[in-house]
């Protein structure tokens, strides 16, 4: 069984290889193989998952060791594999949502010409992402690392001919390069402290080291979560990556990806369990950053947007989790992987309506939708209801338990983290009430279809007649099986992990959970964030359902306008980086053009003014070296002649 | 009158040479100008001889002579092939040697 | 015994009067030769005023009892390396006449600093050296018999090796002046058959070049031979001339004799018109 493991990885990364180097004769199949290679993948992770329920808790554990990477003395590290309970989960959930969502992207990337290279890339990143879950090292964990970093930036920037497009891939390359930055120090802080990256030794040994080199690892670690899933203060470039592909918004940007740092974060616990002061941090982080983007999600107009405000959001909830320690680690991930159904529904169902919409993104132009697209209507509506923590669905169990776990943390900061969680529930289901009622209910809306000419931001591949009404319709099979399915995910996988704590315990010889024990009755936490879930709807409800909507977005509060500009991240990263980093670099270039330039060339010059002077005697005329000879013999002579006076 | 004279003389005649190699441009001008101060070097040595009563002076002088006849031999000869391809005997148009 | 005493008196610390008027006469000639050597425009001038220091020199070599080295002087350096000097001279041009005037700044100055100096030293430590004493030759020139067998002693002797090397020097010189201004033909000549064969296929100046000048008063080789407009034909003046700059153009001569023949004529004849109307 442990040799399956290396098969996982190799079987997308296959797929990605012949794709990408096969060229145009695969256009007709390639996403056949694509698709194949992932379901593949996926059985291989089903095989291996029945394996590891056949066996007691404590002996699940797989380990493969391929090959040794870098053999240089003291400095070790292997191509190796470890397939525990955490990472058996995200395989599952990387394989069956990707699988899906190979699926979902035959239908839609039908009329693109370059359908092929978009499935290679989603390969690649299957590969990647499976490497970074599976590896047993910190070093082969950065490998994964990058690599989806690297393929996100192929998918962001897939219709790379958009230059809103190109911006935004290079926009989330560059800010995941500063997360990234701060997993490769934290791994050279590793190394340094044990000797060693690999999971094992790390992690067993954390109470040799100091706290404060904890600490240090942890923060860095942090700062590697925030790039890779979009947490404040390194949020700004989930947004634009939504100009992407919307199967890579539904697969990358929402279910699997952007958790890589909640893994990241889970998989490094008994690091964290060492420096409190890097939980604490990490807490701050997740309750910041689940309302930062609940409010940016209040504010979009674009649907994509607004659902990746969401994303944002939901993993604020998990990082605060996964910063409460041992009480939250398996909720964290229970979050994660309902999130990654309910989510990437959500977004598959968004996609859908855009398929249906000639591409419009502004939910303001939708609008009584739902008797046209049925499916995509009850499978988003579904996710809807998951995500809001409708009791029964599976956002409910996921989002309470974290709530219930924020309280459990226990004193002030236990009050204000779970008041938070509480506040971002209801803010929760204000937006995504909105996105729903602005989408399948009241009026329609519909604008015809704008100039392609004017409106660079239209995908490509799907024909749009400039000033043609849209004509909604429903998403052919291919899309509409993997948003059910999703949906019934969404629906069922809550209550099959939450009942009886299966997930918990499931996960526990890892994430060695401790019950929490918050100040008021889980009964009480429950019907609140129940109560706080229909004040937000009710909200929106009275705003958006009982008012007729404009099209033209109203001007709007302070807080509206800012949250729009996606709260000013974009400005405040602009004056405090960009400005500052121009206004250091123009002091720099000064300094290096007056002070340096200034002594080095002024040495040169004084130098060659010099040698200039001195060339002159060297005029090649005989007769005047003969001048300088007889000089000399003359110097010659007085001397001796001096030396006899003496 | 005090043999030391030719002494005198001697040195007198050897930076009349030395001038005129520094002022005069036709290489066999110059040419002479460095015979003359070998010549008056030689007059020093016969000085010397007569001063010291040995011919060892003599002897030196003799092989100034005659280094002094190879060393024209061939320094014409540069002369020669300098004028053949520059046109020219002038000491200053060979100042290839500069910067 | 009266020689031993003549090269006795040599040998004093002073000389004979004799020796002494020849010194001052000789030494002011000798010193005017160097200095027309120096500062005669004429390298053959220069040349001439050096064979004259030379001789005086030699004369000197003679008083001071090197009577060897005074004949040497005399046919060696004067008659052999002055004459070599002299075919050099010739062979460069002898009318070329130097210009003093000169072109490098500070060159004159410095030569003159530095000769006054190095005179001034050299001098200055004539003038400190404790030269009191005065043997003369007499006793060394008597040794072996005479001066030109005591040079011959100390040359197969003890400096053998020097005159041994000197042989060496002296072939090695010759051979360098042989290598220097000898030119290897690199190609065989060509016969006069093959140029005019040559003339013929390009087709260019099939017949010889035409002769320099046409008027009998102007045939000289450095002279353009005339075209019917009467300007002067470079063709007809050889290359080496050419090259030089040396045609001498004489066609302006000839229209100005023309003109003032006119001139003259037009004058007689105006004035035997004045004359016949003055008559008249």
């Amino acid at each position: 069984m442990d040799n399956l493991i290396a098969l996982l990885v190799a079987a997308p990364l296959l797929g990605a290889a012949v794709l990408l180097c096969g060229g145009r004769r695969l256009d007709k199949t390639g996403h056949w193989l694509g698709t194949l290679l992932a379901g593949l993948s996926f059985v291989i992770g089903a095989v291996l998952f029945a394996d590891m329920v056949g066996k007691g808790a404590e002996d699940r554990a797989l380990h493969q060791r391929l090959f040794s990477w870098v053999p240089v003395e003291g400095f070790q590290a292997d191509i190796a594999f470890q397939l525990d309970q955490l990472s058996m989960t995200f395989v599952l959930l990387i394989t069956g949502v990707g699988t899906l969502i190979h699926v979902y992207s035959i239908g839609y990337m039908e009329h693109d010409e370059r359908r092929r290279r978009f499935f290679g890339y989603l390969n690649l990143f299957l590969a990647a992402m499976l490497l970074l879950v599976l590896a047993d090292n910190y070093l082969l964990l950065y490998f994964g690392w990058e690599g989806v970093g690297l393929a996100s930036y192929l998918l962001i920037g897939f219709w790379q001919h958009k230059p809103s497009a190109a911006t935004a891939a290079k926009k989330a390359f560059l800010v995941n390069r500063v997360g990234d930055m701060g997993l490769s120090i934290a791994i050279m802080l590793m190394f340094t402290t044990f000797g060693t990256f690999a999971f094992g030794p790390v992690l067993s040994s954390t109470g040799e080291s100091s706290e404060g080199m904890m600490t240090a690892i942890g923060l860095m670690l942090l700062l590697a979560a925030c790039g890779k899933s979009a947490q404040v203060p390194l949020q700004s470039w989930l947004g634009d990556a939504m100009e992407g592909p919307t199967p890579v918004s539904a697969l990358i940007h929402a279910a699997t990806m952007v958790t890589a740092g909640v893994y990241l974060i889970v998989r490094s616990a008994d690091i964290f369990n060492a420096a409190p002061d890097a939980q604490l941090a990490v807490t701050v982080v997740g309750a910041v950053t689940l309302l930062f983007g609940a409010i940016v999600g209040c504010a979009k107009d674009d649907i994509k947007k607004a659902l990746a405000g969401s994303t944002m959001s939901q993993i604020g909830y998990m990082i605060l989790a996964a910063g409460l320690g041992p009480i939250g680690y398996a909720f964290a991930i229970m979050h994660l992987v309902t999130h990654g159904f309910f989510k990437a529904g959500l977004f598959l169902g968004a996609g859908s309506v855009m398929h249906g919409m000639n591409d419009e993104v502004d939910m303001r132009k939708y609008g009584g939708l739902r008797k046209y697209m049925p499916v995509t209507f009850v499978t988003f509506g579904l996710g809807y209801l998951a995500i809001i923590g409708f009791p029964g669905l599976s956002g409910f169990f996921s989002k309470d338990k974290i709530i219930e776990a924020a309280f459990a943390k226990g004193g002030t900061e236990g009050w204000i983290l779970g008041g938070v969680a509480l506040l971002g529930a209801a803010i929760t289901a204000y937006y995504m009430t909105r996105v729903m009622l602005l989408t399948f209910f009241g009026e329609k809306r519909w604008q015809p279809a704008p100039d392609p000419d004017k409106a660079p931001g239209v995908e490509p591949g799907i024909e749009v007649h400039p000033g043609e009404m849209p004509h909604p319709h429903e998403s052919p099979r291919s899309m509409t099986i993997p948003m059910i399915l999703l949906a019934v995910g969404s629906v069922g996988a809550g209550a099959f992990f939450g009942i009886g704590d299966r997930f918990v315990k499931w996960l526990e010889p890892v994430t060695k959970f401790e019950h929490g024990h918050p100040p008021i009755g889980a009964a009480a936490i429950t019907s609140a964030t129940v109560a706080v879930m229909v004040i937000g709807v009710t909200v929106a409800y009275l705003q958006y359902g009982r008012r007729p909507v404009p099209v033209v977005a109203p001007r709007g509060s302070l807080l509206t306008r800012a949250a729009r500009r996606d709260l000013l991240q974009d400005d405040f990263n602009h004056i405090v980086l960009v400005r500052g980093g121009e206004h250091l670099t123009r002091s720099l270039v000064y300094v290096d053009h007056t002070l340096v330039d200034g002594v080095v060339n002024g040495t040169a010059a004084s130098v060659g003014g010099l040698s200039g002077r001195l060339r002159k005697l060297q005029n090649g005329y005989a007769r005047s070296y003969a001048v300088s000879m007889f000089g000399g013999t003359a110097v010659l002579i007085a001397a001796t002649l001096l030396m006899r006076a003496v | 009158m005090n043999p030391v004279n030719y002494l005198y003389l001697a040195a007198l005649l050897f930076t009349i040479g030395a001038a005129g190699v520094l002022i005069r441009r036709n290489a066999i001008v110059v040419f002479m100008c460095v015979e003359l101060m070998l010549n008056a070097c030689n007059l020093a040595f016969v000085a010397f001889s007569r001063m010291h009563g040995n011919l060892d002076g003599q002897i030196i002088a003799f092989f100034t002579m005659v280094v002094a006849a190879a060393e024209v031999v061939v320094g014409l000869a540069i002369i020669v092939s300098l004028f053949r391809s520059r046109h020219s005997a002038s000491v200053d148009d060979a100042s290839l040697m500069k910067l | 015994m009266s020689a031993d005493l003549a090269t006795a008196t040599l040998a004093a610390y002073s000389t004979s009067s004799g020796e002494a008027v020849q010194f001052w006469v000789l030494g002011t000639v000798a010193v005017i030769g160097a200095l027309c050597t120096v500062l005669m425009k004429k390298a053959v001038h220069s040349a001439l005023c050096l064979a004259g220091t030379m001789i005086v020199l030699a004369v000197f070599y003679l008083a001071n009892g090197a009577y060897f080295l005074g004949i040497v002087q005399i046919v060696v350096y004067t008659g052999a390396i002055m004459m070599l000097f002299l075919f050099v001279v010739m062979l460069v041009g002898v009318t070329a006449a130097d210009s003093l005037k000169e072109t490098i700044k500070g060159q004159r100055w410095w030569a003159a600093v530095c000769g006054l100096g190095f005179g001034v030293l050299l001098v200055a430590g004539i003038g400190q050296a404790a030269l009191t004493e005065f043997n003369g030759l007499g006793a060394a020139n008597a040794a072996h018999g005479g001066n030109v067998e005591g040079i011959a002693a100390l040359i197969f002797t003890k400096y053998v090796f020097a005159f041994e090397i000197t042989g060496a020097l002296l072939i090695t010189a010759a051979v360098g002046a042989m290598v220097l201004t000898h030119r290897e033909r690199t190609e065989k000549a060509r016969t006069q058959r093959e140029l005019a064969e040559q003339r013929v296929r390009e087709g260019t100046h099939v017949p010889p070049l035409p002769a320099p000048g046409v008027y009998a008063r102007h045939n000289a080789v450095d002279i353009a031979g005339l075209l019917p407009d009467g300007t002067p034909a470079e063709l007809t003046v050889m290359q080496t001339l050419r090259k030089r700059g040396q045609i001498r153009d004489v066609s302006a001569e000839a229209l100005a004799d023309l003109k003032a023949l006119e001139q003259s004529s037009e004058e007689r004849l105006g004035r035997d018109r004045d004359e016949e109307e003055a008559t008249r």
